[in-house]
C-alpha cells in the first residue's frame, strides 16, 4: 500500500492554516475561560477549600480543566474540520485526490492532535498565574495529553462526518462532553460523593480521563492509571475501526 | 489500446434510493480528444463524472484509466484525472493562491511556485492571487476551480458544465483556455447544456439519456448521418395541391399552399444539392416563387431529435 507525503503534508498544512486565521478566537478563547475558572474556583471558592490528597485545591482541579477544554476543543476542531468540505462541496477534490484513508487521517487528525497540543500548553500556562503547581510525571502527562488529544480528534472526525447539520455537529461536545466532564470529578474527587454516586460515577468513562490525568500530574486518583489507560486505548481502537469502516464502505463519504 | 485513455464497460449506478443514474454505460476515451457529453438534466451525465473521479460508488461494470483499474489500482490513475465540478465549492476564506497550491500538494506533486503563477496568468487570475475566494465573482471562482484541478497538471480533464452561469465574452475565454489545454495534449471530456459549445470545441460527441449513452460518434460524422436540410420557398401564388413534378421530393405544402417546405438530405450533406433540384423542377413546371429559405440542422437539432421531449426530468442528476 503506498502513501503519500506531499499529499498529507497538504492537508495538515491547510488545516494548522486554517487555525492561525482563526488564532484570535481559538487562543484567546480558551485563555479566558480557563481564566475565569481559576478565578471563581481556584481562588475565590478554593481558598476554602481543604487540600485534597495533599494537592491543594486550586492545583487539584488543573487537570479536570485541561481535560474539560481539551475534549470539547478537540472534538469540534476537528469535527468541523471534515465537517467545512462535507457543506461547502469542497470535499470533492479530497475524495477525487489519489490520497487514501492514512493521508487523510494524518492530515486532519494530526493537526487537529497538534493544535489541541498548542492549547493544552497555552492552559498549562495560563494556570501557572494563578496557581503554583508541580508535574510528578510531566512525559507521562505529555503522553497522556497526546494520546487523549489523538483520540478525540478522531471521535471528532467521526462526528463530522455523521452529523449532516450544524446543530447535529455542536450537539455531542455541548451535551455530551461538557456535562460528562463536569460531573467526571474535575472539580471534586469522585471519594467526596456520598454513596451510592460514588460508584454511578464511574460509569461516566470521561471520569475515568480526569482521573488519569491527574494521576500524572500528582500520583494520586481516583482509579488507578492502568484502568484509565486502558480505556483510553480501546477508545482510540475503536475510533480508529470505524474510520477504517467509514471509508471502506464510503458512508456519508461517496454515494 | 494505448490510445484509449479512459475505458468504462456495463458502468452501472443505482443509488439507495432506487434511481437508476447509470444504466449500462460502455465508453472510450481516445488520448487527446476533446469529447461532449450531451444530455439533458438528470441524464447521468454527473454520476458518470463522479464514477470515475472517485465521489459515486458504481453499482457495478469497469473502469479503467491509463491502464489502471479505477477500483482496485485507483491511485496512479487519480493522479492523472483532474476534476472541474458543476458547482462552484471553494474554500470562502483560503486565497486564491494557497487553494490552488493546496490542490496540487494534494494530488502528490511538490510545489512548484512558477507553475502555479502560469496557471493563473494564463487564467487571468494572477492578479487576485492573494484575494480570498469569497471576494471573488462567479466567473473567477469558476476559473479558480479549473486553476486547482490543472495545478497538478492532469493528462485527463473532467468539466462538468464549464461555462454554466458564464457570460458570453467569458465562455469563449473559456474555450480559448480548453482549445489551449488540448494543445498541450490534455485530453478533455466535457458536459454541456450549450450545444453551441459542443458543436464547437468537441471532436466527438456522446449523447446520453436515462443513464444510457444513445450514440457516440465523431461529431461532423453525426451531424453529417443524422443532420438535414430544411428548406422554405415562398411561392408567387398559393398552390390547392402539391404539383406533381415535385412529388418525387420529401416535401410538404404549408401556410394555405403559401409555402413549399422541403426537409431532407439525410446522409452525405446532399440537401442543397437537392433543393437546387427542386427550385429546377419548379422552374419547369412553370411555379413561380419569391423567395428561398435554406438552412442545415444543427447539432442542437439533431439532439433535440435524439433526446426527444425532454422527459428526463426526476432523475438523479
Amino acid at each position: 500500500m503506498s502513501f503519500s507525503v506531499i499529499g498529507a503534508v497538504a492537508i495538515y498544512k491547510r488545516e494548522m492554516m486554517r487555525a492561525f486565521r482563526t488564532a484570535f478566537q481559538s487562543i484567546l478563547a480558551p485563555v479566558l475561560t480557563t481564566s475565569l475558572y481559576f478565578i471563581v474556583f481556584g481562588s475565590a471558592i478554593g481558598s476554602r477549600m481543604p487540600a485534597i490528597g495533599g494537592v491543594e485545591y486550586a492545583a487539584f482541579i488543573i487537570p479536570g480543566l485541561l481535560m474539560l477544554t481539551l475534549l470539547g476543543e478537540t472534538t469540534s476542531n476537528s469535527s468541523f474540520g471534515i465537517y467545512m468540505p462535507r457543506f461547502t462541496g469542497t470535499i470533492y477534490e479530497l475524495l477525487s485526490a489519489p490520497i487514501g484513508v492514512a493521508e487523510t487521517l494524518i492530515g486532519f487528525v494530526g493537526a487537529a492532535a497538534t493544535k489541541s497540543l498548542i492549547l493544552a500548553a497555552i492552559i498549562l500556562g495560563t494556570a501557572s498565574l494563578f496557581v503554583d503547581y508541580q508535574i510528578k510525571y510531566p512525559l507521562l502527562a505529555l503522553g497522556y495529553i497526546m494520546l487523549v488529544a489523538a483520540s478525540f480528534s478522531l471521535f471528532g472526525f467521526i462526528l463530522g462526518i455523521w452529523a449532516d447539520s450544524f446543530e447535529k455537529l455542536g450537539i455531542i461536545p455541548v451535551l455530551i462532553l461538557t456535562p460528562l466532564t463536569f460531573l467526571g470529578g474535575t472539580f471534586y474527587s469522585l471519594d467526596m460523593l456520598p454513596a451510592p454516586w460514588n460508584t454511578i460515577a464511574l460509569l461516566n468513562p470521561i471520569a475515568f480521563l480526569v482521573s488519569g490525568l491527574r494521576w500524572t500530574f500528582y500520583g494520586t486518583s481516583d482509579v488507578s492509571i492502568g484502568v484509565s489507560l486502558g480505556l483510553t486505548l480501546g477508545f482510540l481502537a475503536i475510533c480508529v475501526s470505524v474510520i477504517a469502516f467509514i471509508f471502506k464502505t464510503g458512508w456519508r463519504l461517496r454515494e | 489500446m494505448s490510445d484509449t485513455v479512459l475505458s468504462l464497460s456495463g458502468l452501472t449506478k443505482v443509488y439507495s434510493g432506487g434511481t437508476k443514474a447509470l444504466d449500462g454505460v460502455d465508453l472510450d476515451i481516445r488520448r487527446g480528444e476533446i469529447f461532449a457529453l450531451l444530455g439533458p438534466n438528470g441524464a447521468g451525465k454527473t454520476t458518470l463524472i463522479g464514477a470515475v473521479c472517485g465521489l459515486v460508488r458504481p453499482t457495478s461494470g469497469t473502469m479503467t484509466a491509463f491502464g489502471h483499474d479505477l477500483a482496485t489500482d485507483w491511485r496512479p490513475a487519480r493522479a492523472r484525472i483532474g476534476l472541474v465540478p458543476q458547482e462552484l465549492s471553494t474554500d470562502m476564506f483560503e486565497t486564491v493562491w494557497r487553494a490552488v497550491s493546496y490542490s496540487r500538494g494534494l494530488f502528490g506533486h511538490p510545489k512548484n511556485a512558477a507553475r502555479i503563477e502560469e496557471i493563473l496568468r494564463s487564467l487571468s487570475l494572477w492578479e487576485k492571487k492573494d484575494s480570498q475566494i469569497r471576494e471573488l465573482s462567479g466567473g473567477m471562482k469558476r476559473r479558480v476551480l479549473i486553476a486547482k484541478a490543472l495545478s497538478h497538471e492532469p493528462d485527463l480533464l473532467f468539466l462538468d458544465e464549464p461555462t454554466a452561469g458564464v457570460d458570453v465574452e467569458l465562455r469563449k475565454g473559456m474555450w480559448d483556455q480548453i482549445a489551449a489545454l488540448r494543445e498541450r495534449g490534455t485530453t478533455i471530456i466535457l458536459t454541456t447544456h450549450y450545444i453551441e459549445e459542443a458543436e464547437l470545441m468537441a471532436d466527438r460527441v456522446g449523447v446520453i439519456r436515462k443513464g444510457r449513452i444513445l450514440m457516440v460518434d465523431d461529431k461532423d460524422s453525426m451531424m453529417e448521418q443524422l443532420g438535414n436540410t430544411e428548406a422554405i420557398i415562398e411561392l408567387a401564388e398559393p398552390l390547392a395541391d402539391l404539383p406533381e413534378a415535385v412529388t418525387a421530393f420529401p416535401v410538404e405544402l404549408r401556410e394555405d399552399g403559401r409555402e413549399i417546405c422541403y426537409r431532407g438530405g439525410s446522409g452525405e450533406g446532399g440537401g442543397r444539392a437537392e433543393v437546387a433540384e427542386l427550385t429546377k423542377a419548379l422552374i419547369r413546371a412553370g411555379i413561380d416563387y419569391t423567395g428561398i429559405d435554406i438552412h442545415d440542422s444543427s447539432l442542437e437539432d439533431i439532439f433535440v431529435d435524439l433526446v426527444g421531449g425532454n422527459d428526463g426530468q426526476g432523475d438523479a442528476a
